[in-house]
């Protein structure tokens, strides 16, 4: 994850054009555009392996529902394979799973549709208590199974449950859940693999995206031509030095 | 007890576009000037550099160079009946940060509004009668007209190195240009850009249907440029990675790659970042400000006296510190008293998707720049006679797609599942041949009585002040100029050769979660009296003659074109005033 604390290390090291004034201990930029070798902020590779966030019993339900979402074909990695699990988890495990940048300040009460989520629970915390409240309720209908212990036809027709609002989790809004773990799904299939998905780039492979080439000018004229130039990611890229 | 500071000539809030344009002519003048500004100091090299600048997670969803909700939020309700709740997550608009402001990510589509924009109301009641606007629609006219701005639009193209063909040279109508636009006086700096498929085919369909396309208006460049400043910016290379992200190339033209190298070696000038103003101070008569008090990142309080204040954050901000300093007189819905925060407004976007045989159809959507693409104006402003129209205002209708990236290019024809093999397979068969545009009717959002901003009785900021409040919903003239504006994107996508065409046009209620734009105007807006307006023709606060407010807050009404060129015509018109007229001799520059 990013080191979201950079600005104030920045702030408070000793920067060729960025001083700390004795009087106010603003930076203050003066005389030039300030920069500092070393300064800059590369996201950090998802290391592969173990569980950040979830236990392995939520890890197991994830995996199980990510290739339902998203299943296998025999050109293209299904959700599970792709990485789409580990993407959530290392999601979870940061600041997006803490809502860090969100406005998180109270009181919290319902809205109008229009007005957006307003939910007391961060990411992470949703996801805990809706993946419980999953695995209940399926063992509850399925005698009980847990969710990864279903047929893949049980467990879609608990996916378009959720999606109906025929399918019920105790104390969780079951769409809302649908709708989040749906949406980082795909997050986690399209995005960048330096964030655990869409391994070996294998989605952007599928669409026909080329990546994270910064330089199409010898292409803009080539018109209804499938670009040939081979698919890249930002770690995979030749200007990648970390 | 905040700690005096030795004061200076004049404090900038907010160092974005408008801020850098008044540092500079400022400090050419001769003042002592120092910037304050909010989020912190951003270049390309540290912040977004091309190892990894193109990172559609981190910078479009997770929209980490713009402002985060945690530092500053704002409140939303469809009308006063209800109880507005903070957008916890900003959806339908994304508000900068940082050095740079928003002019570190846009799009850097630049336009001028049409000469009757400034006129409306005007315009349009001598054109229909009184009677043809809604009874509850407050649009007026600027104050200030397209003649007055155009050297200015020059200055900011020119400061940009804007990429472009005129339609409209010194009133000779040109081939390739849009042939709606008022005058101007040189041909734009750069050509315009060259374009894709997509783009391309859009431009023939139009041409087909008997309109006269022409290309958007680029900050983006089509060629290296040096402007009059001695600052180079580069080409442009199509990356596809432009609007929500720094651009690592150095060829959109931003303040970091315009202005702000020149401004920063003036031994007149510094900026503080990460100090937030909390207030605007003003002497005991009310009448006169005395400086600022803002709040460093370690929490303590200080006050930079000045002898003049330039009030340059984004328009909502603009607009909330004016309310928290006491400034004007708030603006009341039930008596439609008071100026500050009176004709808010947005945009009114709508698009339709093609979906197109992909077979034939490969149109590469990730060659793309954020400004890129071919345009039509005929439903623009008042540009066709709205006489059996039912609605007054429109819209610029372009194929503009700006990128493939994938997280945002998942548009899958009606009737495919949301999940499972089937959206799999849906994903694979569109992605290259879909044309997905979610700017396609970029167009008017028009003022109201009921549409404003005030403080939020309930939720705070970090520092226990009052969120800004925004009470926001669309009226039926805007809803049929969506219905009406869509309609004729699609007959062009047909035209194009689409196998089906979905419409969306805009609905209400008023969505905070469905992005538009970031294109909010209105607040402290301008005008010729102060029983209409918050500031003067030249920014000039009517109540604080000494505070000038900058940006799309003077707006009375928002027009169909991207505002980027409108605010920085205004701020180098704002500026000629000051310099010109106000530091001779200060005080009222327009007489009430």
């Amino acid at each position: 994850m990013h080191r979201l604390n950079r600005r104030q290390l920045l702030g408070s090291s000793a920067m060729a054009l960025l001083m700390s004034s004795p009087e106010a201990r603003a930076t203050i930029i003066k005389g030039g555009l300030p920069w500092k070798p070393g300064s800059a902020d590369p996201p950090t590779a998802v290391s592969p392996g173990g569980w950040h966030y979830f236990t392995p019993q939520e890890a197991k339900t994830v995996e199980a529902f990510v290739d339902r979402l998203i299943p296998p074909d025999p050109q293209t990695p299904g959700g599970k394979d792709i990485g789409c699990a580990v993407f959530i988890d290392r999601q979870l495990a940061g600041s997006y799973g803490r809502n860090e940048n969100l406005y998180m300040m109270g009181p919290f009460q319902r809205g109008t549709k229009q007005q957006g989520p307003q939910s007391p629970l961060t990411a992470a915390q949703q996801y805990r208590k809706a993946l419980a409240a999953l695995d209940d309720a399926c063992r509850n209908e399925y005698s009980g199974k847990s969710f990864a212990d279903l047929s893949d036809e049980q467990k879609d027709e608990v996916i378009t449950g959720l999606e109906n609002g025929s399918f019920k989790l105790d104390g969780f809004d079951g769409q809302s859940f649908l709708t989040l773990i749906l949406t980082d799904t795909r997050n986690g299939f399209l995005a960048d693999p330096i964030y655990g998905g869409n391994k070996d780039m294998a989605a952007w492979k599928m669409i026909g995206f080329p990546g994270t080439h910064y330089d199409y000018r010898d292409w803009i004229d080539r018109h209804n031509e499938r670009v040939t130039l081979p698919t890249v990611g930002i770690a995979s890229h030749p200007n990648w030095s970390k | 007890m905040a700690r005096r500071l030795p004061g200076k000539d004049a404090v900038i809030i907010g160092l974005g576009w408008t801020g850098s344009i008044l540092a500079h002519e400022l400090t050419q003048a001769g003042l002592d000037v120092v910037a304050l500004e909010r989020g912190p100091w951003r270049d390309t090299a540290t912040d977004f550099p091309i190892s990894y600048a193109q990172d559609e997670l981190r910078y479009r969803l997770q929209h980490q160079l713009f402002l985060q909700p945690a530092q500053m939020c704002v409140t939303f309700r469809n009308n006063a009946s209800q109880t507005a709740l903070p957008v916890r997550n900003w959806g339908a608009f994304m508000l900068g940060n940082g050095v740079g402001g928003g002019g570190l990510h846009w799009n850097a589509e630049t336009f001028r509004f049409l000469p009757t924009d400034f006129t409306a109301r005007s315009h349009l009641t001598q054109r229909y009668g009184e009677k043809f606007l809604p009874e509850d629609m407050t649009i007026q006219d600027w104050g200030v007209t397209h003649d007055d701005l155009e050297p200015h639009y020059d200055d900011f193209e020119y400061l940009c190195g804007t990429s472009g063909t005129a339609g409209n040279l010194q009133g000779k109508i040109q081939d390739g240009g849009n042939p709606f636009e008022g005058a101007r006086s040189r041909p734009y700096p750069t050509p315009a850009q060259k374009q894709g498929y997509g783009h391309t085919l859009f431009a023939e369909a139009a041409k087909q249907l008997g309109y006269k396309p022409y290309p958007q208006p680029s900050g983006n460049l089509s060629q290296s440029y040096t402007n009059p400043l001695g600052v180079t910016l580069g080409q442009c290379t199509f990356c596809g990675f432009c609007e929500w992200f720094g651009c690592a190339n150095y060829s959109k033209a931003t303040p970091q790659t315009t202005i702000l190298p020149v401004l920063l070696r003036n031994p007149n000038f510094e900026a503080r970042t990460e100090c937030e103003v909390t207030r605007i101070n003003l002497d005991n008569t009310g009448k006169r400000a005395t400086g600022v008090t803002y709040v460093d990142p370690s929490g303590e309080e200080f006050e930079q006296p000045a002898d003049l204040v330039l009030l340059c954050a984004f328009q909502l901000f603009n607009v909330q510190l004016l309310l928290l300093s006491g400034i004007g007189t708030p603006y009341d819905p039930r008596t439609g008293k008071g100026q500050i925060g009176r004709n808010f407004t947005h945009q009114t976007m709508s698009t339709a998707v093609g979906f197109f045989d992909k077979d034939k159809y490969n149109f590469n959507p990730f060659i793309a720049s954020g400004a890129i693409g071919m345009c039509i104006d005929e439903f623009n402003g008042d540009n066709f006679d709205h006489g059996s129209a039912g609605f007054v205002g429109g819209g610029y209708i372009g194929q503009v797609r700006t990128n493939g990236r994938p997280l945002e290019s998942m548009a899958v024809p009606p009737g495919t599942p949301a999940w499972g093999a089937k959206w799999k397979q849906a994903l694979r068969d569109n992605y290259l041949s879909s044309v997905i545009c979610g700017g396609a009717c970029h167009a008017s959002f028009y003022s109201y009585r009921d549409v404003y901003l005030d403080l939020d009785p309930t939720y705070k900021d970090r520092f226990a002040r009052p969120l800004v409040r925004l009470t926001i919903d669309f009226h039926d003239n805007e809803l049929k100029m969506s219905a009406f504006l869509t309609d004729k994107y699609a007959e062009i996508l047909q035209q194009m050769g689409a196998k089906e065409v979905v419409k969306q046009p805009r609905k209400g209620p008023y969505d905070v979660t469905d992005y538009q734009t970031s294109h909010l105007c209105g607040g402290a807006i301008m005008g010729d009296n102060p029983d209409n307006s918050a500031l003067n023709r030249y920014l000039q606060s009517w109540d604080v003659p000494n505070l000038f407010v900058q940006g799309a807050a003077a707006f009375p009404q928002n027009a169909g074109y991207n505002p980027t060129g409108t605010v920085g015509a205004l701020a180098f018109w704002s500026a000629k005033a000051i310099r010109s007229q106000y530091l001779k001799n200060p005080g009222p520059l327009v007489h009430a």
